[in-house]
């Protein structure tokens, strides 16, 4: 014990934020934990950005008359919002920030196997993080972040430059889960086999297996569409004898199954999380490991689900229908698993567990929203209505955003060496909860009454108001919950406690090391003897002293 | 590669290639036929036994101790088939240039 | 493991093998990385030039005598000949990496300068022939003509000009970007023969010349699709 809390102290001198200074340290370092961090600070960027933008669409829909903006400027910001979300804040956001940190440490490795395509990656990114802002700043795009064809070849907004954005960003998605891959493959630890693998793992390996498939398939998708607007080659465009649902086809293809880069590892995020403040191995870990994978399958054969109303035939939306309740099935599993590891255990309501619950509740109600949409008989009634954006939003921002931000609170004194104040985390994800809530449910009622989505001037009916002041009362209470973590967490890097080793007494090799872990991760090679999520073991009487460092 | 010195494998090599080769010389003379709706049929069959040797004993699909290999070949051509399958279920029962 | 033995292996392995990076704890598992690294890339590329297929079969589907007709277009004899290049190309690479494995200086350099020249002698072929396309007016465009072109087997009907535009925007795009992926390929080419020509090549260590092979040998599997696939449509008369 003495010899541990020696060799503690001498790891806390030197760690991976304190072994060198200045910003080369920084921008040429190949520690796949500082490049987390850089992917935490571009990310925070894009995320504030996005929000921006949605917080104008909020105060334009505030008043049924277009007053506050233009049609055009509300194109823009609904465009902007949506690509810079996505592309650049939803899909790099857990990955590429908590992934890229926990992955080797979680499997007992020094870095990720391709360090140097790791900082490649984030250079790809700001390359197209760069080109995105600076369309943004020169006029935009109005496409909606679907740029479909053919309003996108006409369009004589910037889109080829917001294109090419996506298309580099594209590449630094694939060069991440290329890493992840590979590393899970091959860098494991001794005895950390397959069945001990944690579930964050496991999400993160289905997520990059859509990453590595799905990611080309826009990439070639994008360069067919900016080839068609600058040469005008008929591909997609109907005028030259082209077919614009074969550019849907091609879209979705990605986009579908990129709604699961988004949540697969928030629902890593939840599956740690929960066994740690339940104190429990997660209930059935097999079906939860295994429902990732089935996931990133299913996930491939329903998007043409999207085009119901696009065109296609009618046989085929028959069969992706049908295809599409496929997915449902492994997402309950992961639903029914979570609050069965619930049962029984010993709950602890901290900050990163109240995320959670919330992460279940909300992506529940999303997930079962996109049932309504899956069947084709309501989907033609509420395709393009504000139906689809709650949906969306339980989704992507319920469910991803929550687990994201869980996630940050559970690792984050593995980060930073810091304990964030617990009593901020917790009434920030209260804020975030109702917020989110107030935002968005009224949207499901509006949607279901006829409202369409992407109208900035609503004077035509009225009665939609009342609902409308609620959502934006909402995202303001959700953009006071977004800015909270960003604030505490910056004050708990200078004044927060010091965070011991392991302060949840979690299960897991990442907190076997100290907090911040050193450049190569552990000061000695992890021979893992142990199953995972072994908490009877950790909370067993002789063990128990280890919460005395907390 | 793990070596067996026992056999060349340059044998193998140069019998690939001339395999090769010869299907592109089959497939060159056989696209100039007419078999009515086979010709495209021939062509990608050829073009698939000759894919299928490169990636074979050129890549060294065969033969090698990784089982990952072959489960990533599998892998993408499965996700190929099904973008190809499903996209086209949809076109294979529309009317040609309905939009 | 100890700390120590870790750093001995570490330090044994770098006076062995500078190429050993330091987050490997051997050389065996560095290979296997970088081998898997590259199959899983390629796994990529399939789905990359999957998007062009898909495209090309509804086309293809929907328009098929005008493809046809356009087809015919092609210089089918070079088109051959550059299948034939390549394909001894795919040779060249699998004795390089031979030659790496069983330590055959010459008989490396000399595979890998073949691959170069095969490689250049293919992208020069394909210059002419895109030239000839352009002579002909058969770039999609504004300059792009394409008339009095009869549908084969169909001799009382022209083919469409914009959907013979489609098989030529998807022939350039399609082999545009097999031309760009061959550019790489040389590139990555001159860079092992540079390193082959500074004897870095070992029976213990030559991953590069490996990858780099799965690579070209990849480049070279499209390009057996894409000849009958663009060439041979509908060439008979």
């Amino acid at each position: 014990m003495s010899m541990a809390t020696a060799k503690a102290q001498i790891t806390e001198r030197e760690n991976y934020l304190n072994k060198e200074y200045g910003i080369g340290s920084w921008l040429l370092t190949t520690d796949h934990k500082r490049i987390a961090l850089l992917y935490l600070i571009s990310i925070t960027f894009f995320f504030f950005i996005g929000g921006f933008f949605a917080l104008l669409i909020r105060l334009e829909l505030l008043t049924p008359a277009g007053d506050l903006v233009q049609a055009d400027t509300y194109n823009k910001l609904f465009t902007m919002h949506g690509m810079v979300m996505v592309f650049f804040f939803l899909i790099p956001s857990i990955p590429a920030v908590l992934g890229n940190f926990l992955v080797p440490l979680m499997i007992g490795a020094k870095d990720l196997a391709f360090p140097r395509i790791n900082l490649l990656s984030w250079y790809l990114y700001i390359i197209g993080g760069i080109m995105m802002t600076h369309c943004m700043l020169t006029g935009g795009v109005d496409t909606g972040w679907t740029f479909y064809v053919p309003y996108s070849i006409g369009t004589n907004t910037k889109f080829v430059e917001a294109g090419l954005a996506i298309f580099v960003a594209g590449f630094s998605s694939i060069l991440t889960g290329l890493n992840f891959v590979v590393t899970i493959h091959r860098m494991r630890a001794p005895g950390m086999t397959w069945s001990r693998l944690p579930l964050f793992i496991w999400a993160h390996y289905a997520t990059s297996i859509i990453q590595l498939l799905g990611t080309p398939v826009i990439a070639i998708t994008i360069l067919l569409v900016a080839a068609e607007r600058v040469l005008h080659l008929g591909i997609f465009d109907p005028k030259l004898g082209g077919d614009p649902v074969l550019f849907q086809h091609l879209f979705w293809f990605y986009s579908h199954p990129a709604v699961y880069i988004m949540i697969l590892p928030s629902m890593g995020v939840v599956s740690e999380v929960i066994a740690c403040y339940a104190r429990k191995r997660p209930f059935g870990y097999a079906f939860i490991a295994l429902s990732s994978i089935a996931i990133a399958v299913f996930g491939f054969l329903v998007w043409a689900h999207h085009l119901f109303v696009a065109g296609i035939s009618i046989y085929a939306a028959l069969v992706f229908s049908m295809l599409s309740y496929a997915v449902a099935v492994p997402s309950a599993v992961k639903v029914f698993n979570w609050t069965a590891t619930l049962y029984k255990g010993s709950i602890h309501y901290d900050a990163p567990m109240l995320y959670m619950f919330g992460f279940i509740g909300l992506f529940t109600m999303g997930g079962l929203t996109g049932l309504f949409l899956a069947a084709l008989g309501i989907d033609v009634h509420v395709t393009d209505t504000y139906f689809v954006i709650a949906h969306f939003h339980y989704i992507m921002v319920g469910g991803a955003v929550m687990g994201y931000l869980g996630g940050m609170h559970f690792w984050w004194p593995k980060i930073s060496g810091k304990l964030y104040p617990e009593g901020w985390a917790k009434l920030a994800a209260l804020v975030v909860f109702i917020g989110f809530n107030l935002t968005f449910f009224p949207q499901f009622v509006l949607g279901y009454l006829g409202m369409p989505r992407r109208y900035w001037d609503y004077s035509h009916m009225p009665e939609f108001q009342v609902l409308n002041v609620l959502s934006t009362a909402g995202a303001t209470i959700l953009g006071v919950g977004y800015l909270l973590p960003m604030m505490y967490f910056l004050w708990s890097m200078r004044y927060g406690k010091p965070a011991a080793e392991n302060p949840w007494n979690a299960a897991g090799l990442e907190w076997k090391t100290a907090s911040p872990p050193p450049t190569f991760n552990f000061d000695t090679e992890p021979v893992v003897t142990w199953e995972a999520y072994n908490y009877e073991e950790l909370d067993a009487p002789q063990i128990q002293e280890v919460p005395v460092g907390r | 590669m793990s070596e067996h010195s026992k056999s060349s494998p340059l044998k193998t090599y140069f019998a690939v290639w001339v395999a090769l080769l010869v299907g592109t010389y089959v497939t060159y003379k056989a696209a100039f036929l007419d078999l009515a709706p086979l010709n495209a049929a021939v062509a990608l069959t050829i073009a698939s036994i000759k894919a299928t040797l490169v990636a074979l004993f050129f890549m060294h699909i065969k033969g090698t101790s990784e089982k990952m290999t072959k489960v990533v070949v599998v892998t993408s051509l499965f996700f190929l088939i099904i973008l190809l399958g499903l996209s086209m279920s949809d076109y294979v029962v529309r009317a040609p240039g309905a939009n | 493991m100890a700390d120590s033995s870790i750093a001995v292996q570490n330090a044994h392995g770098e006076a062995q093998n500078p190429a050993l990076l330091h987050h490997f704890a051997e050389p065996e598992q560095q290979r296997n990385a970088a081998s898997l690294g590259m199959w899983v890339f390629l796994g990529t590329e399939v789905m990359f030039f999957g998007g062009l297929f898909v495209s090309y079969l509804v086309y293809r589907l929907w328009y098929f005598g005008d493809f046809g007709a356009a087809s015919k277009t092609l210089n089918v004899k070079l088109g051959a000949t550059n299948t034939a290049f390549l394909i001894c190309s795919s040779l060249t690479v699998v004795l390089a990496v031979w030659a790496a494995q069983t330590a055959r200086r010459t008989l490396l350099l000399v595979s890998l300068g073949l691959t170069l020249l095969l490689g250049l002698a293919f992208l020069g072929i394909k210059g002419i022939e895109y030239h000839d396309k352009f002579v002909e007016h058969h770039v999609p465009g504004a300059s792009f003509s394409f008339e009095h072109e009869k549908i084969p087997g169909h001799p009382d009907h022209y083919a469409n000009a914009q959907h013979a535009q489609i098989y030529f925007a998807l022939y350039f795009i399609m082999t545009g970007l097999h031309a760009l992926h061959m550019i790489v390929g040389i590139g990555i080419f001159l860079w092992l023969f540079t390193m082959a020509w500074k004897g870095r090549f070992t029976p213990e260590y030559n991953t590069p010349v490996e990858i780099g092979g799965l690579y070209w040998h990849f480049v070279d599997i499209i390009w057996i699709y894409l000849f009958p696939l663009l060439y041979l449509i509908d060439q008979h008369p």
